[in-house]
């Protein structure tokens, strides 16, 4: 097949388009925030949180509310309960992550099965970009511009509380205030990320790209620009692969974002396989 | 450094009195009382969890006394903190140094407490940072990601990012682990230019050599304070004895000296 055929003949479908766009733009600001959850050290939380939001989207589904909401309120939510049974009990915290979440999920996988609602299962676990419609749309892109806005705005800040956080509280910056931000821009991210690859697979938008372009730089302002780069253009390619391959969107999309992994995990100049064997 | 120093010398920088700390009802600290006056080097010497980072959080105002105060500069701890008076210099191991950031980076962080929400940089900010990097000779590497600067780079840069803040008391946690001779040296004058300018310095230390050394006073911790004032004063046997429970002094410098290494001298090196 001709490659330009090949680029233009799915955008003559709307569905095609409008796939494409959303989730470059949701994949964009996941690739933004997963440097900060790389760094931060969060990528088991970003897991945790995407699973947990699960029964906020279905009671706000049931309860015809914006599904951001309730999968802000359980998301945030989870992380606080994690927090405390972390503190009072002398469970470790991979453990106490691992219960939460699942615990979670549980509830979501429950509540589906018995409220009575339009959601299918499947789109929630595995995403329905190409069948995205125009309320989720709306709501996607809106909680995507949120998020983009806050990361942008406390940005200096967010890097110097994933450096150095006795050093920003030191000197009277709000950490708490910090620490709840990003969660709840994780827990919003995930929403977005949800309606692209579905929860199972969310946390590779918000970990992958991050990982990916850490490897590749010693700078931050570049290591967002890879990592931004890299999400969208995975989330691009990953769309037409499944659409010439007739396959799963959000396995390709994940797939194509592991693919730039490997390439830098490999051939990353200087933090790469090849480059550390050579010295 | 244009926000610095409030005080004259000779006045008091540190005030501490009466203050108690405990975590979920176990006592941390209980009693402290304590005046470090300006431009002092100090040495806060005791065992593990006998409070030394305990206390260096109370100044830092991130535990909640539960009674007793403490005052920097003369002002409430609130307020000197607002005024970025206290600087905290973390120990070397705590950091991460793949952060993808650079030196200038890391010593910009000090100005932002005095920066608007948005956190850019302006004139002065950019000055400071230049002053402090050139202060502990770092100007040439400032575009360095810190995890490409040698041990002694590595403290000189943190060292800056304090002198950015403008910060008139600076809390050193173990300064000189796993630090060579020269560069301890290195540090050890910066740490006399500081003392010039009229900052104290409160430095947290087991190894009993550094104190008697450079510090000018002492404070032998241990739950609460045991002793406190001029090194030759405080240094007894009976205190040290007191400070790390009865075993004797000399055994406890040993072992903390033993493992520093000596740059260009191997124990085997003249055999080869």
């Amino acid at each position: 097949m001709e490659p330009l055929s090949w680029l233009l003949e799915p955008l003559r479908h709307d569905f095609m388009v409008r796939a494409l766009l959303v989730s470059a733009l949701v994949a964009g600001v996941c690739g933004l925030l997963s440097c900060f959850m790389t760094l931060k050290g969060w990528a088991l939380m970003g897991d945790a949180v995407s699973h947990a939001v699960m029964p906020g989207v279905v009671i706000a589904y049931a309860l015809n509310l914006p599904f951001a909401l309730g999968a802000f309120v359980f998301g945030v939510g989870s992380v606080a309960v994690i927090g405390y049974i972390k503190q009072t009990t002398r469970i470790k915290e991979d453990a106490v992550i691992g219960l939460v979440f699942t615990g979670f999920f549980a509830l979501g996988l429950t509540l589906i099965s018995k409220v009575r609602s339009t959601i299918d299962l499947t789109h929630i676990l595995f995403g329905n970009v190409l069948g995205i419609s125009g309320d989720d749309i709306r709501q996607t892109v809106l909680i995507s511009v949120l998020v983009l806005v806050l990361l942008l705005l406390f940005r200096r800040d967010l890097i110097l509380f994933c450096f150095d956080p006795t050093h920003a509280r030191s000197i009277g910056l709000n950490t708490g205030f910090l620490h709840y931000l990003l969660l709840s821009v994780l827990s919003l991210a995930a929403v977005a990320g949800l309606q692209t690859v579905g929860i199972i697979l969310v946390v590779a938008m918000l970990v992958t790209p991050g990982a990916t372009a850490y490897l590749l730089t010693d700078r931050f302002d570049r290591m967002t620009w890879i990592a931004i780069g890299s999400a969208v253009l995975s989330s691009a390619l990953g769309i037409y692969w499944s659409y010439w391959m007739d396959a799963s969107t959000a396995g390709c999309i994940v797939l194509v974002q592991t693919g730039l992994f490997l390439l830098s995990f490999l051939f990353a100049p200087r933090h790469g396989l090849l480059a550390q064997r050579r010295r | 450094m244009a926000s610095y120093p409030d005080p004259p010398p000779s006045a008091e920088r540190i005030c501490v009195s009466h203050l108690c700390v405990s975590y979920h009802g176990v006592v941390a600290l209980h009693d402290v009382t304590l005046t470090v006056k300006a431009g002092i080097i100090c040495g806060l010497v005791g065992t593990n969890g006998a409070g030394k980072s305990t206390l260096f959080k109370a100044l830092m105002g991130f535990v909640r006394p539960s009674q007793g105060e403490i005052s920097i500069n003369g002002l409430p701890l609130r307020q000197a903190l607002r005024r970025q008076a206290v600087a905290y210099v973390p120990q070397m191991e705590s950091v991460d140094w793949n952060f993808p950031i650079h030196v200038a980076n890391v010593v910009m962080m000090g100005r932002y407490g005095g920066m608007n929400l948005l956190r850019i940089p302006g004139r002065d900010d950019h000055r400071a940072v230049r002053e402090s990097l050139e202060r502990v000779e770092l100007w040439p590497l400032r575009h360095r990601q810190i995890g490409e600067l040698s041990g002694g780079q590595r403290k000189r840069a943190f060292l800056a990012r304090a002198l950015a803040q403008g910060a008139s008391v600076l809390l050193l946690d173990e300064p000189f682990a796993g630090v060579d001779i020269r560069t301890e040296r290195l540090m050890i004058e910066l740490f006399q230019q500081f003392r010039a300018e009229g900052r104290t310095l409160l430095i947290s230390t087991h190894d009993l050599s550094h104190v008697t050394g450079f510090c000018d006073e002492v404070v032998l911790i241990n739950k609460t304070v045991l002793a406190y004032g001029d090194t030759s004063e405080v240094f007894t046997e009976e205190n040290l004895a007191r400070t790390f429970g009865g075993s004797p002094a000399q055994r406890l410098t040993s072992p903390s000296l033993a493992p520093r290494p000596e740059p260009g001298r191997e124990p085997w090196g003249s055999e080869r």
